[in-house]
C-alpha cells in the first residue's frame, strides 16, 4: 500500500514481461543466424508494390522478379542485346509472323515441377485470355504496352491483341504466333513482366482471380506471397513491418547457382538516408545514388556502378496552347537558348552526355546526322525576332518532391533551364507541381502547358520504346499532328527486315529533330554502390543487375 | 425615485471611477512588465537578435556584393558533380549547389523568412482568435445558444488537433497547389487551434473575475463589458504566443521545404528552402546546410527567448 | 466513472461520421486521382478514364460515400489503390512501429524532462537550471529532420554506435507475432530481436522526443515554481517533514496536474507527426505511410488511417481525463 508509483510501476512491467515471454512459438529457422559474409542487405527506393511481375511495372516490384523469375529470352549481362535466357534459340518465319523457340531442358521451378514447352503456352494463355480487372490498364500495364489487347477486350479502347496463339510442339519446342509484325519481338519478351511462372503454383495460388468490385482491386496470394520462378534466387519472405523482402538461394538452380545465402532488399526511401545507412554498415549496397554523391563515395572506396546511360531526359513543348509554339522558329530558338553543355557538366552524374536525339546512342537506329541546336543565345534572339516572338511568355511547370534515373535534382535543372530562356528575354513564369499526382496529370492532359520536362528509360533496346512512345500520335503532352511522321512510324514498326527497318528510324530521328517537337537534353547514367568489400555484380542500362554473381571479398 | 435614480448614478460614476483606476493600473501592469523585462539577460539577448534579424531583413538586401540568383559558379564551370567550392576571399561563404553565392542568399534570404513568419503567424492569430473570441463571448454570455455555439466551436478545434498537423499543411499544399501563400497558410493553419484555446480560455477567466461580475450586476451591456475589457486583458497571453509561434512558424515552414512543398519561387532565397535545398549536399559540402540552419535556430532561439521572457514578466504570480 | 467513459466514447460516433465526411468531400476535392499516381509517366487520358470505372470514381460522390459507410458499418476500411492490400491488413503491420516509437519518444521526454524540470525548479537561477531551460530552448529550436541526420553522422556514421535505418536487423530473422518487434522478442524469447529492436529505437526515438521533452522541463519547472511558492509547502516544510516527503507528497503530485494534460495533448502529436522522423530513419510506421498515400492519392488508406487516428486520439486524451482523478483526488470525472 504504502510502495511509491514507480516501484509498483517497475514490479508491474517485469510481471507483465515474464508472463509474455514465451507465449508464442519462436518459428527461427538457426541457419539464418549465421555467417553474415552469407548475406547482402541492398538499400532500395520504394517497397515491390505485387510479387507477380505480370501485374508489375514499378522498378522494385520488376527487381525482385527479376532474380526470383527468368523469361524466354534476356538482355546480355551489362547490355541491351538479346540474348538466350530460357530459350536457347529462336527463328521467325517467312513471314516475321511466328516464332519458334528452342527450350532449355532439365530445367525446374521452385516448387519441383518441370519447365518445358506446355509451360510456356500456359503462361501465354492466362495473360492472353485476362478477364476482368486484369484487364485493367494498371494491372496488365507491360502486356498493354507490347501487345495492345486480349483475347476478349472488355473495353473499347484496347487496340487488339498483336499475340494471336502459343503452341507447345514438342517439350522443348514452343511456337508463338503473333498476328502482325512487330519491331517490339522477341526483345520485349526480355521484360520481367513475360516472366514463366510455374503452372502449377498459378492454379494453386488461384493466380488469374485479380478479385474484388469497384475501388477493391485485390491480388491472389500468388502474387503477394507465393511467386513461383526458375530464378537462382527463391523468393522467401516480405516483412512489410520492417520494410524487408528477403531471397534466398535456389540450391536447384540449372545453372550458376547464387553464391550469397541471402539477398535482403530493405526499403529506405531518403536518399540521404539510404547513404547514411551504406555508412554506418547497416547495408552493403544501394541503388539511385545522387550525382553528387558519386565522387565522394568513390574517394571512400565504396564501389559505385555506373549504369550506361539508357535514358532520355527532354523539355517538352506543347503546341496546342500558346499559337506561338507552333511555329518551329520558337521552337528552335528555344532550343538554341538552352546551355544543355553546363547543366550536363554541372548537375548529372560523370558520364551524362547532351542528347542530339530522342533517345540514346546506343539503341539501334540513333542518327549522328540529324540537325543540331547548338547553344547559341543570339541566335535564339534573332529567331524569336523574326517569328515575331520578342515578348513570349511561356508557363514552364516543374516536378518537385521527385527523382528519376534520367532527372536527378529537378528543381536545380529547372532554374538553370529557366535562367537560361530569361537570358534571351523569355518571360518564364514558374509551375512548380508535386511530381504524382498533379505533374503528370497536368502535363500529359489538357493544353495549359507550354514548357515542361520528363523523361523515358528504356524498357528494352529497341527505338520504337523511345520514340514510339513520344511521337506516333497525337498525345495532349506535345499537342501537335503530323499526319506524315505518325504515318512513318507505322511503316517502320511492321518492317520486318532488321537492317531496313533501322534505316527508317534513323529517318524518322531525322524527320523528329527538324520538326523539333521539344528539345531533347540529356542521356544521364543512374549509379548504384557496394559495400567496399561487394564484388561480381555488373550494371546494367536496363537495370537487370544479377545478384546471383555478388559475392564478398574476403 | 429622484434619490434612486441619484444612488444609481452614484454608483455608475463608482464604478467608471474603479474602471478608470483598474485602466490605469492595467497601463501600470504594462509598464511593470517593461520595466521587468529590460532587467532580464534573457530578454535582452533575444531582443538583440531579433534587432539584427529585423535589420538585416529590412537593409540586407541593399548590401549583398552578388545578386543571390546569379549562378556564377555554374557559368565559370566550378560547380561540378560532387564538387562545390569553398570560400575564398570573394565568397566568404563559398558557393551553393547552383554556383550562386552562399553569403548574399543568406543576408538576402532573412527578408522572406520573416515574411513567412510573420505572415503565417498572423494568419493563425487572426483565424484562432476569431474563432476563440467567438467561443469564449458565447461561453461568457451563457444561456443554452451561447454554450452551444462554444461547444461547437470547440469541437472543430479539437478535430483539427486530432488531425497531424504536418498532413494537414500538406494536404493544403496539394489542393492550393505550391505557392508562397500556400505555404503560410499550411503554417499558419497549423497554429490556429492553439490561438483559439487561449484566448477563449482567458476569456472565460476573465468573464468570471470579480470586476466583470461586478459591471454585470450593475447593469453595463455584456457586449460593451466583452469589448472593452474582457477582449482586451485577454490579448497580453495572445501577444506572448504569437511571439512563440513566429519561431515554431520559421521552423514549420522548413519542415514543409524539406518535404518539397515549400515555397517555389527560386528567384528569392529563403532559408527554410535553402535547407532543405542542401540535404544532397551534405556529404560535398555539409555548410550549405549549417549555414542556414544555424540561421534558423539563433532566430528561433530570439523569439522564443524574449516569448518566454515576456510571459514571466506579464505572469502576476510568478511577479511577487 | 462508468457512466462518464460510456459517454465519452458515444460522443466519439457523430464526431467519426462528421470527420469522415468532410474528410471523404475534402479528399476528392485534391485535384488528380490515384490513377495518375497510378500509372505515372505511362499514363494515357483512356487509361486513366479506364482505371476511374473501375474503381467506381465516376460515380456521383454521394454515392461512393454511402458505400463507404456500408462497409465501414462491417468495420471494412477496403483496399488500398497503391499497395492493393487491405487497410487494416496496413495498419495492422505499420501502426505497431509508430506506436514503439511514440513510447520510446515518451519514455525519453517524459523520464528525462520531469527530473530536469524539477531540479531546475529548486536549484532556480543556478546552472543546472540555465543549462535545463537553454538546452530545452534549442531543442524546440532545431529542424527534426536537421537533427536527425546530425544525430545519425555522429552516432551511426562516426561511431558506430546505433543503426541509421530500419526497426530491426533483417539477417536476425526475428518471428513477428504482433509486429511489436520488443514485444514479439520477449514473447518469443529472442532476447536479441527484442534488444536489437529497441536499440533501433535509441536514435529515431531522441529526434522524436526533443520537441516534447523541451516542452516537459518548461512545463513541469514552472508549475514545480508555482507549487513551491503556495502555502501548504511551506507549512509542510515548517512541519519540520523531510526533504523528499516534501517532495513527494506535497510539490510533484500537485506539479503533475498541468504536465500531465501537456503529455496527453503531446501523444496526439507524437503518434501522427512523426512523418520527418519516419522518413528521414526509414522506419516503417504510419506518418511516413499516410504522406506517401497523400501523394497516391490513397482515399481508402487516408480515410481509415485518420479515423483510427482520430479515435486513438480520443482514446488517449479520455486516459488522461481519467489519470487526473489518480493524481488529484479533487478532481472527479463525471
Amino acid at each position: 500500500m504504502r510502495a511509491s508509483r514507480p516501484k509498483v510501476a517497475i514490479a508491474a512491467v517485469a510481471v507483465a514481461a515474464l508472463a509474455v515471454a514465451g507465449c508464442a512459438e519462436s518459428d527461427r529457422d538457426d541457419s539464418s543466424g549465421g555467417s553474415k559474409k552469407d548475406t547482402l542487405v541492398f538499400g532500395v527506393a520504394g517497397d515491390p508494390k505485387v510479387l507477380d511481375p505480370s501485374f508489375a511495372s514499378d522498378g522494385e516490384s520488376l527487381r525482385v522478379a527479376r532474380q526470383v523469375f527468368e523469361t524466354l529470352v534476356r538482355p546480355e549481362e551489362g547490355g541491351t542485346k538479346v540474348t538466350p535466357g530460357l530459350a536457347e534459340s529462336w527463328t521467325p518465319d517467312a513471314a516475321g509472323t511466328t516464332w519458334t523457340f528452342k527450350l532449355r531442358s532439365g530445367v525446374k521451378f521452385h516448387d519441383g515441377t518441370d519447365f518445358n514447352a506446355e509451360a510456356v503456352c500456359k503462361n501465354f494463355d492466362r495473360w492472353y485470355n485476362a478477364k476482368g480487372l486484369m484487364q485493367s490498364p494498371d494491372v496488365t500495364a507491360y502486356w498493354q504496352d507490347v501487345m495492345g489487347g486480349f483475347a476478349k477486350n472488355e473495353s473499347a479502347d484496347l487496340p487488339p491483341s498483336l499475340f494471336k496463339s502459343c503452341t507447345a510442339k514438342d517439350a522443348t519446342t514452343v511456337d508463338l504466333a503473333f498476328t502482325r509484325v512487330s519491331s517490339k519481338i522477341p526483345a520485349a519478351l526480355m521484360l520481367p513482366s513475360f516472366s514463366m511462372h510455374s503452372p502449377a503454383a498459378l492454379e494453386k495460388y488461384d493466380a488469374s482471380n485479380v478479385a474484388g468490385t469497384a475501388e477493391d482491386i485485390k491480388y491472389p496470394a500468388y502474387a503477394t506471397a507465393h511467386p513461383t520462378g526458375t530464378g537462382p534466387f527463391k523468393f522467401k519472405s516480405w516483412d512489410v513491418a520492417n520494410k524487408t523482402l528477403t531471397i534466398e538461394r535456389n540450391d536447384d538452380y540449372a545453372g550458376n547457382k547464387a553464391k550469397l545465402k541471402t539477398i535482403i532488399f530493405k526499403t529506405i526511401s531518403d536518399e540521404n538516408a539510404r547513404k547514411q545507412a551504406l555508412r554506418s554498415g547497416d547495408i552493403q549496397g544501394y541503388d539511385l545514388v545522387g550525382p553528387a554523391d558519386v565522387e565522394p563515395l568513390k574517394g571512400e572506396g565504396f564501389n559505385v556502378l555506373t549504369r550506361p546511360a539508357f535514358n532520355v531526359l527532354y523539355l517538352a513543348i506543347n503546341q496546342s496552347g500558346n499559337p506561338k509554339l507552333a511555329d518551329v522558329k520558337v521552337r528552335q530558338a528555344i532550343a538554341h537558348a538552352l546551355n544543355r553543355q553546363a547543366l550536363v557538366d554541372s548537375k548529372l552524374p560523370p558520364g551524362a552526355k547532351v542528347a542530339e536525339n530522342f533517345l540514346p546512342d546506343t539503341v539501334e537506329g540513333w542518327n549522328g546526322d540529324v540537325a543540331k541546336y547548338d547553344y547559341n543565345p543570339e541566335k535564339a534572339k534573332a529567331l524569336l525576332a523574326e517569328a515575331g516572338a520578342s515578348n513570349l511568355t511561356l508557363k514552364f511547370h516543374y516536378p518537385t518532391e521527385v527523382t528519376r534515373p534520367y532527372m536527378p535534382s529537378p528543381k536545380d535543372i529547372f532554374e538553370l533551364l529557366s535562367a537560361d530562356l530569361k537570358a534571351v528575354g523569355i518571360n518564364v513564369q514558374a509551375i512548380p507541381l508535386k511530381w504524382s499526382p498533379d505533374y503528370l496529370n497536368a502535363t500529359t492532359s489538357g493544353n495549359k502547358h507550354d514548357l515542361h520536362f520528363l523523361g523515358w528509360t528504356g524498357d528494352y533496346g529497341d527505338a520504337y520504346n523511345f520514340i514510339g512512345t513520344f511521337f506516333d500520335r497525337k498525345k495532349d503532352e506535345w499537342g501537335f499532328t503530323n499526319q506524315p511522321l505518325f504515318d512513318q512510324f507505322k511503316d517502320a514498326d511492321t518492317t520486318a527486315d532488321a537492317a531496313a527497318r533501322t534505316e527508317k528510324y534513323k529517318a524518322l530521328n531525322k524527320a523528329i529533330m527538324d520538326f523539333l517537337p521539344g528539345v531533347p537534353v540529356s542521356h544521364s547514367p543512374p549509379a548504384i554502390v557496394f559495400g567496399k568489400d561487394v564484388t561480381g555484380i555488373k550494371a546494367s542500362p536496363l537495370t537487370d543487375e544479377r545478384y546471383a554473381t555478388a559475392e564478398f571479398k574476403s | 425615485m429622484t434619490i434612486i435614480t441619484g444612488k444609481k448614478k452614484d454608483k455608475i460614476d463608482r464604478l467608471s471611477e474603479l474602471a478608470a483606476r483598474d485602466d490605469e493600473r492595467g497601463v501600470s501592469l504594462w509598464q511593470e512588465a517593461f520595466r521587468r523585462l529590460r532587467r532580464n539577460p534573457a530578454a535582452i539577448i533575444g531582443a538583440v537578435i531579433l534587432a539584427l534579424f529585423v535589420l538585416v531583413a529590412l537593409v540586407g538586401p541593399f548590401l549583398v556584393p552578388y545578386s543571390p540568383t546569379d549562378t556564377i559558379g555554374i557559368r565559370e564551370g566550378l560547380i561540378r558533380p560532387g564538387v562545390i567550392p569553398g570560400a575564398d576571399g570573394d565568397h566568404w561563404l563559398g558557393y551553393d549547389h547552383q554556383g550562386r553565392d552562399e553569403f548574399s542568399r543568406l543576408i538576402v534570404g532573412a527578408r522572406q523568412t520573416l515574411l513567412v513568419g510573420v505572415l503565417s503567424t498572423l494568419i493563425g492569430l487572426a483565424v484562432g482568435a476569431l474563432i476563440g473570441g467567438v467561443a469564449g463571448a458565447a461561453a461568457g454570455l451563457g444561456g443554452r445558444w451561447g454554450r452551444a455555439v462554444d461547444t461547437a466551436l470547440m469541437r472543430i478545434i479539437d478535430m483539427m488537433l486530432a488531425l497531424p498537423s504536418l498532413l494537414l499543411a500538406v494536404s493544403i499544399a496539394a489542393l492550393l497547389g505550391a505557392s508562397l501563400v500556400t505555404v503560410m497558410i499550411a503554417v499558419g493553419v497549423v497554429s490556429v487551434p492553439v490561438f483559439a484555446r487561449l484566448l477563449r480560455g482567458s476569456m472565460i477567466s476573465q468573464a468570471n473575475s470579480d470586476y466583470v461580475l461586478a459591471a454585470t450586476s450593475l447593469g453595463v451591456k455584456k457586449s460593451k463589458i466583452a469589448i472593452t475589457h474582457v477582449v482586451p486583458n485577454s490579448l497580453a497571453p495572445v501577444i506572448v504566443q504569437a511571439t512563440l509561434t513566429l519561431a515554431t512558424a520559421i521552423i514549420e515552414a522548413a519542415a514543409l521545404s524539406f518535404l518539397g512543398l515549400g515555397n517555389p519561387d527560386t528567384a528569392v532565397p529563403e532559408w527554410g528552402v535553402m535547407l532543405a535545398d542542401a540535404q544532397p549536399y551534405l556529404g560535398v559540402r555539409p555548410g550549405l546546410a549549417i549555414y542556414p540552419a544555424v540561421a534558423i535556430i539563433i532566430t528561433a532561439l530570439g523569439f522564443t527567448l524574449l516569448g518566454e521572457a515576456m510571459r514571466e514578466a506579464l505572469d502576476p504570480k510568478l511577479r511577487k | 466513472m462508468f457512466r462518464f467513459i460510456v459517454r465519452r466514447l458515444l460522443q466519439l460516433i457523430p464526431t467519426l461520421f462528421g470527420l469522415s465526411l468532410l474528410l471523404f468531400i475534402w479528399l476528392r476535392r485534391l485535384p488528380g486521382g490515384p490513377e495518375t499516381a497510378i500509372l505515372g509517366e505511362r499514363g494515357t487520358p483512356e487509361m486513366r478514364a479506364q482505371i476511374r470505372r473501375n474503381m467506381g470514381l465516376d460515380e456521383p460522390i454521394l454515392v461512393q460515400y454511402g458505400r463507404f459507410v456500408r462497409r465501414l458499418i462491417k468495420l471494412d476500411l477496403g483496399t488500398s489503390t497503391n499497395t492493393k492490400r487491405a487497410v487494416t491488413t496496413e495498419f495492422l503491420e505499420r501502426f505497431p512501429g509508430t506506436v514503439e516509437l511514440t513510447v520510446m519518444a515518451l519514455v525519453i521526454a517524459i523520464g528525462l524532462g520531469i527530473p530536469l524540470g524539477y531540479l531546475a525548479a529548486r536549484r532556480r537561477g543556478q546552472l543546472l537550471d540555465h543549462a535545463s531551460v537553454g538546452g530545452s530552448l534549442i531543442g524546440i529550436c532545431i529542424p527534426v529532420f536537421f537533427l536527425a541526420y546530425v544525430l545519425k553522422a555522429i552516432f551511426s556514421e562516426n561511431l558506430g554506435w546505433f543503426p541509421a535505418s530500419g526497426r530491426q536487423d533483417p539477417t536476425l530473422g526475428a518471428t513477428r507475432v504482433t509486429n511489436f518487434f520488443v514485444l514479439d522478442g520477449i514473447m518469443t524469447r529472442e532476447w536479441d530481436a527484442a534488444a536489437d529492436a529497441l536499440w533501433h529505437l535509441v536514435l529515431p526515438g531522441v529526434a522524436l522526443a526533443s520537441i516534447p521533452l523541451a516542452i516537459i522541463v518548461r512545463i513541469t519547472r514552472a508549475s514545480v515554481l508555482e507549487v513551491l511558492n503556495e502555502d501548504f509547502v511551506r507549512t509542510a516544510e515548517a512541519k519540520g517533514l523531510t526533504e523528499s516527503t516534501v517532495r513527494r507528497r506535497h510539490v510533484l503530485r500537485n506539479a503533475m496536474l498541468p504536465v500531465v494534460t501537456s503529455i496527453g495533448l503531446l501523444t496526439g502529436g507524437l503518434l501522427s507527426g512523426a512523418v520527418l522522423t519516419e522518413t528521414v530513419f526509414a522506419f516503417s510506421g504510419i506518418g511516413a505511410f499516410i504522406y506517401d498515400a497523400i501523394g497516391q492519392r490513397d482515399y481508402p488508406v487516408l480515410m481509415g488511417f485518420i479515423l483510427i487516428i482520430a479515435v486513438v486520439y480520443v482514446l488517449v486524451n479520455l486516459l488522461v481525463d481519467l489519470s487526473y482523478s489518480l493524481i488529484d483526488p479533487r478532481v472527479r470525472v463525471r
